[in-house]
């Protein structure tokens, strides 16, 4: 009795852990799983693909050790006690064939998911792209807008339904820079220059951040990616390049210094080039 | 030998060859570094192949010369092996007098380990190759000493055997060495 | 003269103080109790210069104990900051001290509790399982106890004396580099791995020698218990991947040292390196703490349901696939560095192959309890706790291995989630049931099973409780390493469930204390008197508990897998053992120098974290005498003879 008490309690606990947690989701801001973008989109899809494959071998697992450890417990003198069985070839396929066979399954998602969701591929679209270059500093992000002549800091505006070509770098150490409502995540490293492709579907405010140690201010350096209309992002392009602050090499120059907590800036272009400078810096010497 | 003293014998030489497969891994490591360090271009006046050539033969010289060793110890003849280690610790002592020479003249001109990542590849590379020459050479200091004073017994014998193996490794290292990194630079 | 040591260096915080004020007074209490024992001549002489791996087995668990006490309150201090630290308010600490206790959290869990746990697991059980007499080095199983300990010392002092690394465990230049952290913590950082990392390696060797060389007869390699296996396993990653990590930290000390330029992003470095080469090292290592791991739930698994384990062979191949694929698949650390598709795709799916042989080692395990008689003392509870949350884990896992996925949960708290499901879920329980099962064979008596049993019950619910919301906070946008993060985003809630179940975990963690102490005193009602308390299948089970310094009077006959098992059968069915007939057994001296080793290895270290080049040099020097006084003593053993084997077989 005392063992069917154990394990009843245990049961109960673990229904009320997962209430918990079903009723946080419900209320919570989830974004990998509810995504704004498509290739958010794509990614969640090839986690629960990938998760339903799995199921089909742990929840047998998780069974069969409830099942097994309760029946042939010590005091269950019903249960058969067989101690010459230690081996049989039927068993031994089923256990390495039936994985073998879903990781095979998944391996040609994996393979397809990599090409397709590859961070470096322009995304598929009649829209035109939209350039952003994009520099983690200490301890903040600097977004560079080449063909539009603007410049942010901790803020980002794109278009809805566009498709943004991103450029990243560091002018720091190691970060990654992550939206997690519209996609994944890539490096942003000094002296060299890496590709992500994402979109938004909707408009929207999602929160950014780099998701690599960087130092003291790391925590600090998350940013605001908004996506509005087409028109409201032009409305808005034309206001920053009205705005009194330039961006210049002397400005830059200040932005490097560490500092935390950034409140928002920005800037009118008054440099070109800037973004392959900043590369260029860590190659030449 | 007796029995037990065969055993521990081949336990210990057995246990040293897996030390030197490890290694080769560290060095291994070494040398990815390296070309992964290696500029796109070639420095063909970096180094006097002449010289890097002198440095090889004279190690080679020496990995022959500690081959006399084994014949000296069954012969247990003790004055024989500790003039094949006095020529084997010479040959080896002139090597890295050469390479230090080398080294120095590197940075006086400027070729510093502080230079750039291929040539802090360089030093490390071969200076650890160095480094492990040079323990070689104070191996063979005590082991001349502990024959010199207690001739052969179960114990330096097979010390003796792990440092041939020691110093024939380097050697195998060094050739690699030389082709990688001189060769490979000068050509 | 002291190199960059100044008195500011002792200053530090008032968690710190704190910290090092209790590590004071426990260092004073044992002391004094030496004093008050007048137990100098038994430490010196039983501890600090044996030879004996039973023995040697003990400290580094106490070593990997403490270690472990200082990991988790490290735990309770980061969950502590996690739900102080929201919005505006800083929390209970800055960010650099807060950046400082996770990297030495991760530190010490992986380099002194995980490698102590496992080195602490070989020592104490394989000359006994292969039916040896010692390991194949004893003098350098000694020396590389001690550097463990030099390492693990050089961490604990830099509490004291100067500021531990804020790089987080694994150290990525360009952060770790001279530019962005010039001080001192890296430095501690390189010296306490490189230390502990040398004597790993010597380890590796060891181990393996002994097992490849002296096994007794007739014990072919599969006839060998599963746990021996899973450690050859383990050595054979030790042996391949340490020299990867020695080569990797000396370079990273050469830039900070020397001014070198191979991890720096100018002058021609490449940081991308670094990171190859640390993973290259780092996923052959959590594979070196996970195969003793399913090594010991092998045995436990097959003693306590009192049946042979289920397909062998098939276990020990799987052992092979996972060592041969853990080589394969490092880059699946840094999908997110932008490879390119066929790359991640190939390290993705050769990651998301290793769960098939874990698989079927837990369809294994399974079966070997079925049709058993299952006995659900500790050991086995762990078992199942360990069931339960790795199998989650390596779920989890294999979602980390799909590299669009990964793309999400990079460096998440997902991943976090993942990594602490399956090293504590395996490597942890499986070191508690493992601590169990062997504890009465080293002390001679059982640890207390309701104590144990209640230290199982807050483990696992604990854990449960501080892992399973970061796989949600993961999904959420968390992000790892965070000092402090902004309201509303509904994460504080599930922060405050993960702390709690820290607070239970450490609960758990007062509870083996509290047993180990309960045990002490009730050890007269506990005591093993046959040698076997479990009625086990293995030869350490056929010597006395605690074992002879010499382990086996009569070296024995391994020629049937569960060589013991098969023993114990051939008795009740009327076989009469044959009288034995001693010999003189020849065992090392005990000796000094592993321990001088090691103090003169932290004094080294030390020197060269504050550059203080002149004690470098020092302490260099003496190394080298102490090793070539070592190499010059032709005579390291002494003779047992046959009758005093026979009088310590007759007292048993």
């Amino acid at each position: 009795m005392k063992r069917k008490f154990k394990i009843t309690l245990l049961a109960l606990i673990a229904i009320g852990i997962a209430l918990l947690a079903v009723g946080l989701m419900l209320r919570a801001d989830i974004p990998i799983l509810n995504p704004k973008g498509w290739i958010g989109v794509k990614e969640r899809r090839l986690l629960i693909i990938s998760t339903l494959l799995m199921l089909i071998v742990v929840v047998p697992v998780y069974f069969l050790a409830w099942y097994i450890a309760w029946k042939y417990r010590e005091d269950n003198t019903k249960a058969k006690y067989d101690p010459t069985v230690d081996n049989n070839i039927l068993l031994e396929a089923i256990w390495w064939g039936v994985p073998g066979v879903i990781i095979l399954v998944l391996s040609v998602y994996t393979l397809q998911g990599c090409r397709e969701l590859d961070p470096f591929k322009p995304l598929d679209s009649e829209v035109k792209a939209l350039t952003v270059q994009v520099v983690a500093l200490e301890w903040k992000w600097l977004f560079i807008y080449p063909d539009q002549g603007i410049a942010t800091v901790n803020y980002m505006r794109i278009p809805k339904d566009t498709p943004i070509n991103f450029k990243i770098t560091a002018d720091a150490p190691m970060n990654s820079f992550w939206i997690p409502a519209l996609g994944g995540q890539i490096y942003a490293m000094p002296g060299m220059s890496t590709k992500l492709h994402l979109i938004a579907d909707e408009v929207g405010s999602y929160k950014g951040l780099s998701a690599n140690l960087s130092g003291m201010g790391f925590a600090g350096m998350t940013f605001i990616a908004e996506s509005t209309t087409l028109e409201d992002f032009d409305a808005w392009v034309q206001s920053v390049k009205a705005a009194p602050s330039g961006l210049t090499d002397q400005v830059y120059k200040q932005l490097v210094e560490p500092t935390i907590n950034n409140p928002v800036a920005l800037y009118s272009l008054q440099v070109q080039g800037l973004y392959d400078q900043i590369v260029m810096k860590y190659m030449e010497r | 030998m007796s029995s037990a003293a065969e055993v521990v014998h081949s336990r210990t030489v057995y246990g040293f060859w897996v030390y030197l497969m490890t290694d080769c891994i560290l060095f291994g490591v070494l040398f990815a570094t390296f070309v992964v360090l290696h500029p796109n271009t070639y420095n063909k006046e970096l180094f006097s192949l002449p010289f890097v050539l002198a440095e090889t033969l004279i190690l080679l010289v020496s990995s022959f010369t500690c081959g006399f060793l084994p014949g000296a110890m069954r012969e247990n003849n003790r004055h024989k092996a500790l003039f094949w280690f006095a020529v084997t610790f010479l040959l080896g002592a002139a090597f890295v007098t050469l390479e230090l020479t080398e080294f120095t003249k590197l940075v006086r001109e400027g070729n510093s380990w502080q230079k750039s990542g291929y040539f802090s590849g360089f030093f490390t590379l071969v200076g650890t190759h160095g480094f492990h020459i040079s323990v070689g050479l104070l191996w063979m200091i005590v082991l001349m000493a502990q024959i010199g004073f207690r001739g052969f017994n179960d114990a330096n014998i097979k010390r003796v055997d792990c440092f041939r193996l020691f110093w024939h490794f380097l050697d195998v290292v060094w050739i690699f060495i030389f082709t990688f990194v001189y060769l490979l630079e000068a050509m | 003269m002291l190199g960059r040591l100044t008195l500011e260096a002792l200053s530090q915080d008032p968690i710190e103080t704190t910290a090092n004020v209790f590590s004071l007074v426990a260092a004073i209490f044992i002391i004094g109790l030496l004093f008050y024992k007048h137990r100098w001549g038994w430490l010196w002489k039983e501890w600090l210069t044996t030879l004996d791996p039973k023995k040697i087995g003990v400290m580094y668990m106490i070593v990997a104990g403490a270690m472990l006490f200082k990991g988790i309150v490290d735990a309770l201090l980061m969950r502590a900051q996690q739900v102080t630290a929201i919005g505006d308010a800083q929390g209970l600490l800055d960010p650099l001290h807060y950046q400082q206790i996770f990297t030495a959290h991760g530190t010490t869990m992986i380099f002194f509790v995980g490698m102590g746990i496992i080195f602490a697991l070989m020592n104490l059980m394989i000359p006994l399982q292969i039916g040896a007499r010692d390991v194949a080095y004893p003098f350098l199983n000694a020396l590389s106890f001690w550097l463990f300990a030099a390492g693990a010392m050089l961490v604990i002092i830099s509490l004291a004396i100067g500021k531990f690394s804020a790089t987080g465990w694994v150290a990525y230049p360009p952060l770790s580099g001279l530019k962005y952290n010039p001080g001192v913590g890296v430095d501690y950082w390189i010296w306490s791995v490189q230390i502990a990392g040398v004597g790993s390696l010597m380890s590796g060797i060891n181990f393996f020698v002994t097992i490849f060389k002296m096994r007794c007869p007739g014990m072919t390699l599969m006839k060998m218990p599963i746990f021996t296996w899973s450690i050859i396993g383990a050595l054979v990653l030790i042996l391949f991947a340490f020299p990867i990590l020695t080569a990797t930290v000396t370079m990273l000390a050469l830039d900070r040292m020397l001014g070198m330029h191979f991890f720096t992003p100018d002058f021609g470095g490449n940081p991308m390196m670094y990171i190859n080469l640390i993973w290259a090292w780092g996923h052959p290592e959590v594979y070196i703490l996970i195969l003793p791991a399913f090594g010991v739930f092998s045995d436990v698994v097959s003693t306590f349901s009192r049946k042979p384990l289920f397909g062998y062979t098939s276990m020990v191949w799987a052992i092979i696939a996972i060592t041969f694929l853990s080589y394969i698949v490092w880059l699946h650390h840094f999908f997110t560095m932008g490879a390119g598709a066929n790359v991640n795709a190939f390290f993705g799916i050769m990651t998301m192959i290793i769960a098939v042989p874990t698989g079927v080692k837990v369809f294994n395990w399974l079966f070997t309890m079925h049709k058993g008689r299952i006995s659900f003392s500790t050991p086995m509870l762990w078992f199942l706790g360990f069931a339960f949350t790795f199998t989650f884990g390596g779920m989890a896992g294999v979602l980390l291995s799909i590299a669009p996925v990964d793309f999400q949960v990079h460096n998440s708290l997902f991943l976090i989630a993942h990594f602490h499901s399956v090293i504590i879920g395996g490597v942890v329980f499986g070191f508690f049931s493992c601590f169990t099962y062997i504890f009465p064979k080293i002390t001679g008596f059982k640890l207390n099973e309701k104590l144990g049993r209640y230290a199982f019950y807050c483990w696992f619910f604990g854990f449960l409780a501080a892992f399973l919301p970061l796989y949600l906070l993961g999904l959420m946008g968390a992000t790892r390493r965070l000092d402090r993060y902004d309201a509303g985003q509904g994460w504080e809630p599930l922060f405050w469930v993960a702390a709690f179940g820290v607070v239970l975990i450490a609960c758990g963690l007062g509870f083996q204390i509290l047993q180990l102490l309960v045990s002490v005193k009730q050890r007269d009602q506990n005591r093993d008197t046959t040698g076997d308390p479990w009625d086990g299948r293995t030869l350490e089970w056929a010597t006395s508990s605690p074992p002879p310094v010499y382990n086996f009077a009569i070296i024995p006959d391994g020629r049937a897998r569960d060589a013991f098992w098969v023993h114990k059968e051939s008795i009740k069915n009327g076989v009469i053992p044959k009288k034995p007939i001693y010999e003189d057994i020849h065992m090392p001296k005990n000796s000094p120098i592993p321990m001088y080793l090691g103090v003169l290895a932290f004094v080294f270290g030390f020197a060269l974290v504050w550059h203080i080049f002149w004690l470098a040099g020092l302490s260099f020097l003496a190394i080298l005498g102490c090793t070539i006084y070592r190499l010059s003593d032709d005579h390291p053993e002494y003779t047992i003879t046959a009758k005093e084997v026979e009088q310590m077989e007759a007292k048993r």
